[in-house]
C-alpha cells in the first residue's frame, strides 16, 4: 500500500558545494563528544565520573525528568572532561578513545519473544531510546506513551540534503531489522517517506508501509509527511526517527551491541571535494575536516545539520548526535554599498524577482551567511504561506507563538509543527523574522505550562 | 578614505556608551541606506534571501513614479490648458513641479520627523514604510491645498494613524488614506466640490476645477471627455491619480516584482466590473448608468486599488482574504459612487472600509482552518 503526495508549496534550493557520492571511512577518533544541546530540555544527571574508563554503550548519563532514559558512550575510552557553561550547566561530555574496544554487551531474546515493553526496555537500557523524537514539541519520546503512529522520512529535500540512499545501501538488512522492531511497537503505523526516484529504497522497502512525496522542500520534512498523512491531533503523540538511527536500533537488535555508526556528507561552496565519511556519532569535526580541501582560508562558518535548521559550531567542535550532513558556508560579514536598491547586487541570491538573480535560482549558488537586511516589524503578509506546506496559517501562529496565548497556539495548530519546518520562512522573510527561534520558544513555553 | 571609513568614523559617538548613543537608530538608518550592514544571521536558517524591506519598499516607489510624472505634466496641462493660452510640454512641467514638489517635500519632513523621533524614542530602528507613504500622500491630494493643512494631515496620519497602534505593521487604516480621509473630513471646501481638481481653479476665472465622477453626480454630461483621455488621464482629479496607463505600468512592476498583491487588485477589479455592470442593467441616474469599464479607468479606483487596498498590513493577510477583500473593495468602491451623492468618489472610502473589515475577514478564513483541524479531532474521538 502507498499514497503519492504532491508537495506544492515550498522552495528547493540549490547551493554549490553538494557531496559527491564517495563514502571515505573515517578511523577512530581520538576524541568524541556528546553535545547535551542536541537532546532538547534533557537535564543530565552523570553516571560516570572524569577521568573514569567507559566501554562502548555504557550509561554516562539519564534524564533527570525520567531516569528511564539512558545516554551511552559512542566508543571505548575514558570520559575527558564534562565542559560546563553559565550555573554550571553542562554543555559537552568530551570522551577520549581508546582502541581497546571494550562493549557493554545485551542480550537480546529472541525475535519472536520480542514483545513491546521487552523492545522498549531494551531501547532504553541500549542507549538507542534518544534516537526516537516525539511530535508534539520536537523533543526526546516519552517511553511511557503508545504512540499512534512513527514516520521515518528516508529523503532530504533541504539544500544540500544528503542521499539516504546512498547512506543505506550496505545497511539495508539492520535498516529493515529496525523497521521490524519498530513495527511491533506500533503495529501496521510505521511509515516511510519516500521519494519517487529513490528506485532502490522503494524495491527494498515494498514490504513496509511507503509513502511517495514529491515536490520542493520540505516535502523531506518528516513534519509535513505526518500533516499529509496522519495529522496529529490534540493529546496524540507521532514517534520519528531518522533512517540512519533506525539502522543503529536494527544493528542493535541483531548483535546486541550499541554501535553508532554515522555517515556524514561534508558539503557546502566553499569546499573543493565535498564527499560522504563514514564515523560515529559525536566525532571531532577537525578529525573529518583533515581531509577536506578549503579552496581559500575565508571565515567560514560550519554548520551541524542543514543550513536551513543546523546549528553553527566550531572547527573544534563534534558532530551532532542526529545529524547526516555538515554544511560549511562562507561567512557573509561584508558591506554592501546601495546593496538594498532592486537589481543591484544580483549576485546575493534571491527567488524575488526585485533582483535578477531570480532568473538563475534553481542554479547552484554560492550562498553566505549575511543577512541581507536588518530586523523589521511583520510588514509584507501572504509571504510566509507560501513556504509552509500545512493547513496552517504560520504568521498568525508565530505571533501567538510570541504573544503566548495558549488556546489560540492550540487552534492554530501548534502541535503539528516543529522548528525545522519554518527554516524556509525564516530564508524567505523580507522582515527578517527568525520564526525557527519563536517556535522553538513558543513550543517549549506550552510544554512548561501544560506538562 | 573610501566610503565605509568615513562612515565607521562617524560611528563611533553613536555607538554604546558614546555621547550620541540615544541617537543612534537616527544614525543607523543613515548607515543602512548606504550599506547593506555588514550582519550575519546568528539563529535560525543560515542563509537569508536578498530580499528586506528596503528593498520592497523602493520598488514601490519606482512603481509610483510614472503616475508621479504624469500627475505632474498634467497638473500643469489642465491649468494650461483651460487659460487658454498656448503653452508647451515643459511649461505644464514647469508648472506641475512648482505646484507639487513642495508638497512631496513637506509631506517627507514632517512624516520622516516624526518617525525618526518615536525611532529614537523608542529605541529601535527607522522603518521604510514612510517613504512610501510620504509619497503617496501628496499624490492623492488636490493640488490646490495648502501645505500647512498637507503637514497637519501627515502628522495626523503618522501619529493616529500609526504610531498610536505601535508602529510600523500594527496600524488598522492606511495611513496615506487616514491622511486623506483626514483632510476630506477637516477641510473639505479644500478636498471636495468643484473649484479644487484644476490648479488655480478656485482663483482664476474661467478655469473649472470639477472631476468626472462630480459631474455625474451633479447629473451632468462628461462629454468633453473621450475614453481615451480617461485611460491615459488627462483629465481633473487628483495631483497623480487621473492616468489608468501609468497606474498599469506600476501595476506591472508590482506584480512581477511579486510586491503588491495581484490577488487583491484582480479581485477589485472584478468586485467593481461585476458591480458596475448590475447598474448599467438598473440605470436609473447618470453614474448607474456610465459604462462600467469607464467606472474602473476614471477617478481614484486604479490608483487606490494598485497602490492603496494592497498595503499589506492594513490589507487582509491571507492569501484567500485577499481575495475576498479585493473583491469587496471593488463592490464598495461603485456602491459609494453611485449611491452617495456627497462623495462622487469612492475608493478612499471603500479601501478605508475594508482596512477596518480586513481583521474579520482574516478571522473567518483563519478558522476555516480551525474548524478542520477541530472536525479531524472530534471524529477521531467518535470513533474511539
Amino acid at each position: 500500500m502507498s499514497t503519492d503526495i504532491r508537495i506544492k508549496n515550498g522552495l528547493s534550493i540549490n547551493i554549490k558545494g553538494v557531496a559527491d557520492k564517495e563514502l571515505k571511512k573515517v578511523p577512530l577518533p581520538t576524541q568524541l563528544a556528546l553535545i547535551l544541546d542536541d537532546f532538547h530540555l534533557i537535564v543530565p544527571k552523570l553516571l560516570v565520573k572524569e577521568g573514569q574508563s567507559i566501554k562502548r554503550g555504557q550509561p554516562i548519563f539519564y534524564s533527570k525528568s525520567n531516569e528511564k532514559i539512558k545516554f551511552v558512550s559512542p566508543s571505548s575510552g575514558t570520559l575527558e572532561k564534562v565542559v560546563r557553561g553559565d550555573r554550571r550547566k553542562i554543555l559537552e561530555i568530551i570522551i577520549k578513545t581508546d582502541k581497546k574496544d571494550s562493549v557493554f554487551k545485551h542480550k537480546i531474546p529472541n525475535q519472536d519473544k520480542l514483545d513491546k515493553p521487552t523492545i522498549v526496555d531494551l531501547l532504553l537500557k541500549s542507549g538507542c531510546w534518544p534516537f526516537i523524537k516525539q511530535r508534539p514539541f520536537d523533543i526526546i519520546a516519552n517511553p511511557d506513551e503508545n504512540p499512534k503512529s512513527i514516520f521515518i522520512s528516508c529523503f532530504d529535500s533541504a539544500p544540500l540534503g544528503v542521499d539516504f540512499e546512498f547512506i543505506l545501501r550496505d545497511q539495508m538488512t539492520e535498516f529493515k531489522n529496525g523497521l521490524k522492531i519498530l513495527e511491533k511497537i506500533c503495529p501496521k503505523n510505521v511509515n516511510i517517506g519516500l521519494n519517487k526516484d529513490q528506485s532502490f529504497l522503494s524495491n527494498e522497502l515494498r514490504d513496509f508501509n511507503i509513502n511517495f512525496f514529491s515536490g520542493p522542500h520540505p516535502s523531506g520534512n518528516v513534519g509535513i509527511q505526518i500533516h499529509h498523512i496522519d495529522p496529529i491531533n490534540s493529546g496524540e503523540s507521532v514517534w520519528t526517527l531518522r533512517p540512519e538511527d533506525v539502522c543503529i536500533i536494527g544493528r542493535f537488535f541483531l548483535i546486541g551491541e550499541y554501535e553508532a555508526i554515522r555517515t556524514i556528507a561534508v558539503s557546502g561552496p566553499p569546499i573543493k571535494n565535498p564527499k560522504y565519511f563514514r564515523t560515529i556519532i559525536g566525532t571531532k569535526i577537525d578529525f573529518v575536516f583533515s581531509k577536506i580541501i578549503f579552496d581559500n582560508n575565508d571565515d567560514y562558518r560550519i554548520v551541524n545539520g542543514d543550513v536551513l535548521s543546523g546549528k553553527s559550531v566550531d572547527k573544534d567542535k563534534f558532530i551532532g548526535y542526529y545529524n547526516n550532513n555538515i554544511s560549511v558556508l562562507r561567512e557573509g560579514n561584508n558591506y554592501k554599498l546601495f546593496g538594498w536598491i532592486p537589481f543591484i547586487n544580483n549576485s546575493v541570491p534571491s527567488i524575488y524577482r526585485s533582483s535578477f538573480s531570480w532568473l538563475s535560482f534553481s542554479k547552484p549558488k554560492d550562498f553566505d551567511t549575511n543577512l541581507n537586511g536588518e530586523e523589521r516589524a511583520f510588514v509584507v503578509t501572504g509571504e510566509m504561506e507560501k513556504f509552509l506546506p500545512m493547513d496552517i496559517y504560520p504568521m498568525q501562529l508565530v505571533k501567538e507563538c510570541m504573544i503566548g496565548n495558549i488556546e489560540k497556539m492550540e487552534k492554530l495548530g501548534i502541535y503539528e509543527v516543529a522548528p525545522e519546518d519554518f527554516g524556509l520562512i525564516d530564508y524567505a522573510s523580507s522582515s527578517k523574522i527568525e520564526a525557527q527561534t519563536i517556535i522553538r520558544d513558543g513550543l517549549d513555553f506550552l510544554i512548561k505550562e501544560t506538562l | 578614505m573610501n566610503i565605509r571609513g568615513i562612515v565607521d568614523k562617524m560611528k563611533v559617538p553613536f555607538e554604546k556608551g558614546n555621547k550620541l548613543e540615544k541617537l543612534y537608530p537616527a544614525f543607523n538608518a543613515f548607515e543602512t541606506f548606504l550599506f547593506v550592514p555588514n550582519h550575519t544571521s546568528k539563529t535560525g536558517a543560515h542563509i537569508r534571501d536578498a530580499i528586506d524591506l528596503k528593498r520592497v519598499m523602493i520598488t514601490v516607489i519606482i512603481a509610483l513614479l510614472p503616475a508621479l510624472f504624469y500627475g505632474i505634466y498634467n497638473t500643469g496641462y489642465q491649468y494650461l490648458y483651460q487659460t487658454g493660452e498656448t503653452f508647451t510640454t515643459l511649461d505644464a512641467i514647469l508648472h506641475g513641479s512648482y505646484k507639487i514638489l513642495p508638497m512631496i517635500a513637506v509631506s517627507y519632513i514632517v512624516g520622516l520627523g516624526i518617525e525618526f523621533a518615536f525611532a529614537v524614542f523608542r529605541g529601535h530602528q527607522v522603518n521604510e514604510g514612510y517613504l512610501v507613504t510620504g509619497l503617496l500622500i501628496p499624490m492623492i491630494m488636490p493640488v490646490d491645498i495648502p501645505l500647512w493643512m498637507v503637514g497637519v494631515s501627515v502628522a495626523f496620519a503618522v501619529l493616529i494613524g500609526k504610531e498610536a497602534f505601535g508602529g510600523t505593521g500594527m496600524n488598522i487604516l492606511n495611513p496615506a488614506l487616514t491622511a486623506r480621509a483626514f483632510a476630506f473630513f477637516a477641510y473639505p471646501t479644500y478636498m471636495s466640490g468643484n473649484q479644487v481638481w484644476v490648479s488655480e481653479a478656485s482663483n482664476v476665472d474661467g478655469v473649472s476645477g470639477e472631476t468626472i465622477l462630480g459631474m455625474l453626480a451633479a447629473g451632468g454630461s462628461t462629454d468633453q471627455f473621450s475614453m481615451m483621455d480617461m485611460f491615459i488621464g488627462s483629465i481633473p482629479g487628483s495631483i497623480a491619480e487621473t492616468s489608468t496607463l501609468m497606474v498599469l505600468i506600476g501595476a506591472f512592476i508590482l506584480i512581477y516584482t511579486g510586491v503588491g498583491s495581484w490577488r487583491i487588485m484582480v479581485g477589485s477589479v472584478i468586485g467593481a466590473a461585476l458591480t458596475g455592470i448590475l447598474f448599467n442593467l438598473w440605470g436609473a441616474n447618470e453614474l448607474m448608468s456610465f459604462d462600467w469599464y469607464n467606472h474602473i479607468i476614471v477617478g481614484g479606483f486604479a490608483f487606490g486599488v494598485v497602490f492603496m487596498a494592497t498595503d499589506p498590513v492594513s490589507a487582509a493577510q491571507t492569501l484567500k482574504g485577499k481575495w475576498i477583500y479585493g473583491l469587496l473593495v471593488g463592490v464598495f468602491c461603485i456602491l459609494i459612487r453611485v449611491f452617495n451623492p456627497a462623495y462622487p468618489e469612492g475608493v478612499m472610502l471603500a479601501i478605508l472600509l475594508m482596512n477596518v473589515f480586513a481583521p474579520t475577514i482574516d478571522h473567518y478564513v483563519i478558522n476555516a482552518s480551525v474548524k478542520r483541524r477541530e472536525k479531524r479531532l472530534n471524529s477521531k474521538l467518535k470513533m474511539a
